[in-house]
């Protein structure tokens, strides 16, 4: 363990010198978490959206909001819009730190002597992941915490502010959210294995947001309603497709492999 | 220290490297030439549990290749081909990385004593970004040692440095061996391979010459008395020939370079033969054939044999 976290400090020290690096991680969750907010602060003014009755939502709502009144309901239904743009941070942010991470090592031809140390493949992907991983996690529970704080003062009514805390939420951020990571870890392994440069890698790893942003647009036709049911189903099948990935990362990320057939 | 039985290596179609069976022996600077593409990185990648043999074994410093590869690496130092160092971090942060992952006990300690003996302690905080190609070599070369390994593996060690840091790191790897180190040195530098080597192994897919670089002389052109006159005639030539111990006599540039076996013992009947004849000796000497010589004879022989 103690090796997996010598490479995690190091990738640390190595990857925040990248400007790219640092605007990612610093800006995604501040616009991420920024944006919610200043929608919510912008329809709490009463108005039309305020003397919204439930008669007037449409009917998939009415699951989504429970025993919500009309104007909360209405920004509850808004908050769950961006809970999806939450979920881009666990998955963007990994796709930077992994892609300048990877592909930096083989422009730099800093891999073979780091392969001839006696560290263990898994604990090389191991401290290379988790120099991704955390980042990413800490970013998003971050930004959840100042936005669940924050909303406290932009939203109509505290029955709004302690939806936050149900099982939806909770699920999308501390499981969901990490779960992405993983997947987002290992797409970028698997294009900086045939990439050699950093910024090209990150592009074609970012391939990974599409189903969420196939969900975000979904959503906000109306056609899915987010619940904790749908999360917990969007959990086990992310379980199941990070298990898939990161058996192809392992694989890929074998010593033989990195030197004969990385390129 | 070493030792390789039938080791090969295939990628696909292509056969890297054919059977080689060789050993290397505790505190011995062993070099590995051979063109490009010989397969000689894919011999260290092999040898550093790297890569898997396709077939044969290898031992080194007592572990089992492809079997106990963890172990292996933790008794070996590499330096690849090109210095591969993080060039956003500072010398010492690249050698305290690589010491952490050797669990080297005292980090600093060890960091300390290479960077001092390379003459890079001033430098330890700037990035190795900044420093020259001799001094990335250092470091590198620094990196390879600092975990105390038993066998070292140089992959050309000396490339692309000016005369100065060539010489530096030539003299770096003597007094490793003056510490008992096994070294196998891969270099195209036939010049440095004369020099520092006690064996070298001339390689291209499959072994084509081992032993020392003087008996590898000595098995492919003899050996060679050179005799300067103060003027050539024909009849010196004929009196050399005429020994039933000379082999050949050719005259170049005024001079006769007589090949024969024993020259210590046959040297003084050859110079009584040359004086009967009438010739007036100057100076006598042996003709050191080089080890580009010997390299370039064994490497075209494969060539046109293949």
């Amino acid at each position: 363990m103690k090796a997996v976290w010598v490479i995690v400090r190091k990738e640390w020290r190595e990857v925040f010198r990248n400007r790219m690096v640092i605007f990612t991680v610093a800006f995604l969750p501040i616009i991420m978490t920024g944006l919610p907010l200043a929608v919510l602060a912008a329809t709490r003014g009463g108005g039309e959206v305020g003397d919204l009755s439930a008669m007037d939502l449409p009917p998939g709502y009415e699951a989504l909001c429970g025993g919500l009144t009309g104007t909360a309901c209405a920004q509850y239904a808004l908050v769950s819009q961006f809970m999806l743009l939450f979920m881009m941070i666990p998955l963007a942010i990994p796709v930077t730190i992994a892609s300048y991470s990877i592909v930096g090592e083989k422009i730099t031809r800093t891999l073979e002597p780091l392969l001839a140390t006696p560290v263990s493949t898994l604990q090389l992907l191991a401290g290379k992941a988790l120099a991704a991983v955390l980042p990413a996690v800490v970013a998003t529970w971050g930004g959840f915490a100042v936005f669940a704080l924050a909303s406290r003062f932009v939203v109509v009514g505290p029955e709004v502010t302690a939806r936050l805390a149900d099982p939806m939420w909770l699920m999308a951020i501390f499981l969901v959210g990490p779960l992405l990571s993983v997947a987002s870890v290992s797409a970028a392994v698997m294009v900086s294995s045939r990439s050699t440069d950093p910024r090209a890698a990150e592009q074609l790893a970012m391939v990974v947001i599409v189903p969420l942003l196939g969900l975000f647009f979904g959503q906000i036709a109306g056609l899915i309603f987010l619940n904790a049911r749908l999360v917990a189903w969007m959990a086990a099948g992310l379980a199941v497709v990070d298990v898939g990935l990161l058996g192809f990362a392992v694989a890929l990320f074998q010593r033989e492999t990195i030197l004969t057939r990385w390129r | 220290m070493i030792r390789m039985e039938n080791l090969t290596r295939r990628f696909g179609d292509i056969l890297a490297v054919d059977r080689l069976s060789l050993s290397v022996a505790p505190g011995e600077i062993f070099g590995f030439l051979g063109p490009n593409g010989a397969g000689k990185t894919t011999t260290i990648r092999m040898l550093a549990g790297l890569i898997a043999p396709s077939s044969g074994e290898a031992t080194v410093a007592g572990c089992r290749v492809g079997r106990e590869d963890t172990a292996l690496r933790q008794r070996i130092g590499v330096l690849t081909e090109t210095p591969g160092l993080y060039d956003g971090l500072s010398a010492h942060a690249n050698l305290a990385f690589f010491a952490e992952l050797y669990g080297v006990a005292h980090v600093d300690a060890a960091v300390e004593h290479y960077l001092k003996w390379l003459g890079l302690w001033e430098r330890r905080f700037e990035p190795a970004g900044t420093f020259s190609k001799g001094m990335r070599q250092k470091l590198a070369i620094a990196r390879a040692l600092l975990h105390e390994p038993q066998v070292v593996f140089l992959d050309e060690p000396t490339s692309g440095l000016d005369p100065e840091a060539a010489h530096l790191v030539r003299d770096f790897i003597a007094e490793l061996r003056r510490e008992g180190r096994t070294i196998f040195l891969c270099t195209h530098n036939l010049d440095e391979a004369d020099r520092l080597c006690d064996r070298i192994g001339v390689f291209r897919q499959r072994l084509l010459a081992l032993d020392s670089p003087a008996a590898l002389r000595r098995q492919l052109f003899g050996r060679t008395v050179v005799v300067h006159l103060r003027a050539l005639a024909p009849a010196y030539a004929e009196a050399a020939r005429r020994l039933a111990f000379v082999h050949q006599v050719q005259e170049v540039d005024g001079r006769l370079l007589v090949t024969l076996d024993d020259p210590e013992a046959r040297n003084p009947e050859l110079i009584r033969a040359l004086v009967r004849a009438g010739a007036d000796l100057q100076f006598v000497g042996e003709l050191r054939q080089s080890l580009e010589d010997v390299y370039l004879h064994l490497v075209n022989t494969e060539e046109k044999s293949a």
